[in-house]
């Protein structure tokens, strides 16, 4: 799960890491009034999505009077921001933060993220900051900068200052900047955070360090125990037929295809994905109705691949190990008849139960086609949908 | 010969008094498995099935001499159950639960460091040594003994693959589903070290997914090390990057742990692939040469 920078602010600035003073607006008026407040000859209004490269795309603007961070403000709001990372038709901007100006001597990079291959966390900075940090570690490596942190013992002091000294920090502001680091550290710790990147994190003329710029995603695994965290999901920023499915606990995936799939296990449904792709077709979504879903869940399911208008067919892969073949077959026959479903649906169902299953099907009266194998099932609902069209 | 579980091994649920652990327990004890053990805090002295139920694992051991347990304990509670049963020295820790959350895991792993138990998990279908012990979630049925070993992240894809391997007359020496999370027990390479050792293995078949290295961490190990044929396959060749697709450790980040940089390092250490999840069972009869 994303959240805004404005959000992750407001949670770093909890955990002793400094960010300059901001106030969220929603109007043109509420961004003046915001400028007005937060007084100083700078001020910078910056468009509030949940996607990079904000600043390229033309959503982070200087400003030198509220007037001028209304106009910005105006320029905005409600209109789709584009960056390198939205994808062409850009994601709507609901809100703004207009943030003071400051005198930034330097720029560097400090996150925190899981390193799958020693299974620890470990904290990754840069004297390059301000830039795309994958453009970093493809070009100038020597320039990323790591330390795995021991869950026993949290982020050292010392590994701070080893690292902060790496930077060129000033030795004054190194005990400051391992405050930060540590300050960080906890922050993603105790909001069971799966990233939290800082760039810039800035030097000001006055000594200051402060998160210029901050992100955090979470592990939705840890959602039962971080319901504070939770509420700051922002929906208006996700695809509501993703939101439709997390309702129903399915995990669902918009893609650009017109062959939508239900398949139970999210390696299964990889495969079938792929499968689709192999004999020539498009797939519409990924979408894992997990073991042991019941006759609601897969009508549930269902009616979410349906509400997809780009739909051309079905495709049903089900290998039945605790979900259980006739179970899946009740609940596809129940929801093509509610839903009355007019595109090709190919059911391919191998496992525990399948003969029930498939006497089910074939006794709904339904018109589905059977498959045996996944490249049979595959195959047929490739040439159903190109046939249709 | 097998790995990991035979029919000696003697299995403890946790969370046996739960609808998944009580259905579970049930279908291994009838394909044969010795279930000899539960545990769930507070259930201690009542029975399920005529398995004696305790309040710790430390006392189902000492009972029962239980040498393996397996889990399934919600989310909240499951790491906890791990670091239960390492703390009473169970050899082998088969975590089934999906949905712990990362920062658990490292501390498990943290915890197990130095310890003799091992963990096979989270977020996985188990372990089966067909004919002799299944532990975990599998359809028994499609199983059948022979001299393919297969590990994998993924469970219902494992089955796919299994199924194939079984029509094509390909039995199985023991099947290890190493579970589709970022933060884990036994990694892929673990896994090919013990078949590579195992008599009774003659093939190995490895599918894998995006995310993450592993398996161009175990591909290294193969090229300097396996002897025996290998078929491969992974999933998400059409994942778009950034997603997390079901499992939490699919996703690409940063544009690393793609399906393509996979399938290449696995090709480089001479696994067969398979282009198609469909031919799974195909490829390893191919690298056989049968």
């Amino acid at each position: 799960m994303n959240i805004h920078e404005f959000q992750a602010k407001e949670i770093l600035k909890r955990f002793g890491v400094a960010v300059p003073q901001g106030i969220v607006a929603t109007t043109p008026d509420e961004a003046k009034a915001a400028a007005q407040k937060l007084g100083g000859s700078v001020s910078v209004v910056k468009a509030q999505i949940h996607a990079g490269g904000r600043g390229k795309g033309g959503g982070v603007k200087v400003v030198k009077n509220p007037d001028d961070a209304a106009a910005r403000a105006r320029e905005m709001l409600g209109k789709n921001l584009v960056t390198h990372q939205t994808g062409p038709e850009g994601r709507q901007v609901r809100r703004v933060l207009v943030e003071q100006g400051l005198n930034i001597e330097r720029e560097l990079y400090l996150a925190m993220v899981l390193d799958r291959a020693q299974s620890r966390v470990t904290v990754i900075c840069s004297s390059e900051g301000g830039v795309e940090i994958e453009e970093v570690a493809a070009h100038h490596p020597e320039k990323i900068l790591k330390e795995t942190i021991d869950p026993v013992i949290g982020l050292a002091a010392f590994q701070c200052r080893r690292l902060a000294l790496a930077l060129g920090i000033p030795a004054l502001l190194v005990n400051k900047s391992a405050a930060v680091m540590q300050g960080l550290y906890r922050a993603f710790e105790e909001c069971d955070a799966s990233l939290a990147e800082i760039n810039p994190l800035i030097i000001t003329q006055e000594g200051q360090i402060m998160a210029l710029d901050a992100k955090m995603n979470f592990d939705s695994n840890a959602f039962f125990r971080q319901k504070d965290i939770l509420a700051l999901r922002d929906l208006d920023e996700e695809d509501p037929r993703e939101v439709e499915a997390s309702k129903y606990d399915l995990s669902y995936i918009s893609l650009d295809g017109n062959i939508a799939c239900m398949v139970n296990g999210a390696g299964l449904a990889m495969a079938t994905m792929d499968i689709i792709k192999h004999y020539g077709g498009e797939p519409a979504n990924f979408l894992d109705v997990g073991g042991g879903a019941s006759e609601e869940k897969v009508a549930q399911a269902f009616k979410i691949l349906l509400a997809d208008s780009r739909v051309r067919g079905v495709l049903i892969n089900i290998f039945g190990g605790i979900m259980r073949c006739d179970v899946l077959a009740q609940g596809v026959v129940d929801a093509a008849r509610d839903l009355n479903i007019q595109v090709p649906l190919v059911v391919r169902m191998q496992g525990t139960n399948v003969e029930q299953g498939k006497k089910i099907l074939a006794d709904s009266g339904l018109t589905i086609i059977s498959a045996e194998t996944m490249a049979e099932a595959a195959e047929k609902i490739v040439k159903a949908v190109q046939v249709k069209s | 010969m097998s790995i990991l579980v035979n029919k000696n091994t003697r299995v403890l649920t946790q969370g046996i008094t739960g609808a998944t652990g009580q259905f579970h327990t049930k279908a291994c004890k009838e394909y044969g498995t010795q279930m000899v053990a539960g545990v769930t805090p507070g259930k201690g002295g009542t029975a399920f099935e005529a398995i004696p139920i305790f309040n710790t694992v430390e006392r189902a051991v000492k009972e029962t001499g239980a040498n393996a347990s397996v889990i399934y304990v919600p989310p909240p509670f499951a790491a906890d159950a791990i670091l239960e049963a390492a703390d009473a020295n169970i050899p082998l820790i088969i975590c089934i639960t999906e949905g712990v959350p990362v920062r658990d895991m490292v501390k498990v792993k943290r915890y197990l460091e130095g310890r003799s138990s091992r963990l096979l998990g989270p977020n996985c279908p188990g372990t089966i040594t067909p004919g002799e012990c299944k532990i975990g979630i599998m359809p028994g049925h499609i199983h059948k003994a022979g001299s393919v070993g297969v590990v994998s992240r993924s469970g219902t894809l494992t089955y796919e693959a299994v199924d194939q391997l079984t029509r094509l007359g390909l039995g199985q020496s023991t099947c290890v589903g190493i579970g589709g999370d970022p933060v884990h027990g036994f990694e892929f390479i673990d896994v090919l070290k013990m078949f590579s050792e195992d008599a009774g293995t003659e093939a190995v078949v490895m599918i894998g997914e995006i995310g993450g290295s592993a398996e161009e961490e175990a591909a290294e190990w193969i090229k300097a090390n396996m002897k025996k044929p290998l078929a491969g396959f992974i999933a998400g060749q059409t994942a778009p990057p950034g997603k997390r697709m079901g499992h939490a450790g699919a996703i690409i980040s940063g544009g690393k742990g793609t399906a393509k940089e996979k399938i290449e390092a696995m090709k480089a250490a001479g696994i067969r692939m398979a282009s198609s999840p469909a031919t799974i069972g195909r490829t390893m009869q191919e690298a056989l040469g049968k």
